[in-house]
């Protein structure tokens, strides 16, 4: 008895796959600006083995076709103005050692390749580093300015511009070594169900990406494409904001931005997008 | 104590007793069905389709197909259509289902919409704070009782 009904069940599942196709073409390739082109498919990384997942997929493979257009071309990308501002403040002096982030490290453009192997770690400060918390340690230590704070304006706009002198580079960050155990903490968060729904990242974004969830187009969760340009909100997101997002939604109590549990899941996510291209600052809706 | 209060109002009026059934009481069977109406009444077709859709509320549409609830928009595909549910399972196959699915198809990502406890830093509701006391169920016992009976009406 239970036998039919389950398998009845189990073929309605499978039928109910192909619906949201007809959102956004899965098949497209990104070129930006017609000329830089962007991995947006990827064979999955060796320790993804077993997830059920072999080929990785940025975030904008999933949105619709007229999301999509806005990426192919840095005018009409918003995020792309958020780097203009950004560009003043690197070449601005601030702090009591009389500084700029252009005295020391010359031009953006150098930094280029630093954002794919981020969240790395830090030998000297025995840490896993985000880009958010080395830019601040620079901030402090180096400048004697003040840090960013966390997932806002000012420091979004910086790692959107340290993103686009990366874009097209294959992600690669570390698990191994010190940053091992940080990213098996960060693996296991993945992997963890929580909130009232009791929903881990892996039901949405590993079990069910491809699928629609009410009216959203589940992708793999990736963050190659961070700071993303939101067109719901009208601004730049930080990866730790997306993920409070996502765990309150399980009805949840979440973490909070900048927390030692989201800089792990930031290294263990970052690290199922190596090989994707850098793709920051993305537009997704 | 609800459940005390509401027998013992009953039993004063020398009625059937009404007794509502509290999440962390309900038995399920060896399939993960639930026999016995968990609110003890009747439930309400017509409520369980407005709350199948509300997204406060079931949202079941997040996740399943159901062509009679074409009118809302967005109906999701994690879970099967629920199309013919009605003709597929027995009412207390359904009850399970609802009040905590995992019994009946474990390690399922469709949430139990009639538990209250066992959960990995539960919030108070979409706020992402940290619950606020006891929590209460997603659904009422009346409204799962209203949803089983319109999961009831998806006939074939
Ligand atoms: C006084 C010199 C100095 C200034 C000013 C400075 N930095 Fe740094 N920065 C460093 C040093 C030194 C390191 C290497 C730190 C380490 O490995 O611990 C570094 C590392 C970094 C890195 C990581 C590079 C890598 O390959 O891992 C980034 C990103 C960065 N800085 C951004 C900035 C930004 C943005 C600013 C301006 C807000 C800035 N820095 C200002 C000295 C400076
Ligand atoms: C209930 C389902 C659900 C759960 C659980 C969930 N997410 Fe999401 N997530 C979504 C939806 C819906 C979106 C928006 C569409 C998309 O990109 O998938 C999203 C988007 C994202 C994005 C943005 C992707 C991009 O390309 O910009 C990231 C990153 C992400 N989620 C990470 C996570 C992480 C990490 C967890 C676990 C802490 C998690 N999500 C849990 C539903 C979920
Ligand atoms: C987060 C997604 C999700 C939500 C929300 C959800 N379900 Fe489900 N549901 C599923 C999945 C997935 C299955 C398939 C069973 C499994 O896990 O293998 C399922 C199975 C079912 C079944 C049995 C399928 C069949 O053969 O007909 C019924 C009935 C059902 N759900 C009803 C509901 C109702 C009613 C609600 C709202 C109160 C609801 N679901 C909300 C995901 C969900």
């Amino acid at each position: 008895m239970k036998k039919t009904l389950l398998s009845a069940s189990a073929v309605c599942l499978a039928m109910a796959v192909p619906f949201g196709s007809v959102m956004a073409d899965e098949n497209a390739d990104l070129i930006i600006n017609g000329e830089l082109e962007i991995t947006v498919r990827a064979p999955a990384p060796a320790h993804m083995e077993g997830s059920g997942i072999s080929e990785i997929m940025s975030g904008w493979v999933f949105r619709a076709t007229e999301t999509q257009a806005f990426e192919m071309d840095d005018f009409e990308n918003p995020g792309m103005i958020f780097t203009e501002a950004a560009i003043d403040a690197w070449n601005t002096v601030e702090g009591e050692a009389g500084e700029s982030c252009a005295s020391c490290h010359g031009t953006p453009e150098d930094m280029a390749g630093v954002s794919a192997v981020y969240p790395r770690w830090n030998e000297g400060a025995g840490e896993v580093r985000t880009m958010t918390t080395q830019i601040n340690d620079c901030r402090t230590e180096q400048m004697g300015a003040e840090a960013w704070d966390y997932d806002k304006n000012d420091m979004l706009n910086m790692q959107a511009l340290l993103a686009s002198v990366s874009r097209g580079m294959p992600v690669d960050v570390a698990i191994d070594g010190p940053a091992a155990e940080t990213w098996e903490m960060g693996r296991e968060l993945y992997y963890t169900r929580t909130g009232q729904l009791d929903l881990s990242c892996a039901n949405c974004h590993e079990q069910n990406y491809g699928n629609l969830i009410r009216a959203d187009h589940l992708s793999q969760g990736m963050i190659n494409g961070f700071p993303t340009y939101r067109l719901n909100n009208a601004r730049l997101n930080g990866v730790h904001s997306r993920f409070r997002g996502c765990v309150r939604d399980t009805r949840a109590e979440t973490y909070s931005v900048g927390s030692p549990e989201f800089v792990a899941l930031e290294l263990y996510v970052a690290s199922r997008g190596n090989g994707l291209s850098v793709e920051g600052p993305s537009v997704r809706n | 104590m609800k459940r005390i209060l509401l027998s013992a109002f009953a039993a004063g009026f020398g009625t059937i007793a009404i007794a509502e059934t509290a999440p962390s009481d309900v038995t399920f069977g060896d399939y993960g069905q639930v026999e016995m109406s968990v609110s003890g009444a009747a439930g309400d077709p017509a409520a369980g389709r407005e709350i199948m859709a509300n997204r406060g509320k079931g949202n079941c549409i997040a996740c399943h197909q159901v062509t009679a609830l074409e009118e809302f928009p967005f109906h999701g595909e994690v879970g099967p259509s629920l199309d013919g549910a009605g003709s597929r399972w027995e009412e207390s196959d359904l009850r399970g289902i609802v009040t905590n699915a995992k019994m009946t198809f474990p390690e399922s990502v469709m949430p139990a919409f009639y538990m209250v406890d066992g959960f990995i830093r539960p919030g108070n509701g979409y706020t992402g704070k940290a619950a606020e006391g006891p929590l209460d169920p997603i659904l009422t016992a009346q409204e799962i009782e209203d949803v089983v009976a319109y999961l009831m009406t998806l006939q074939d």
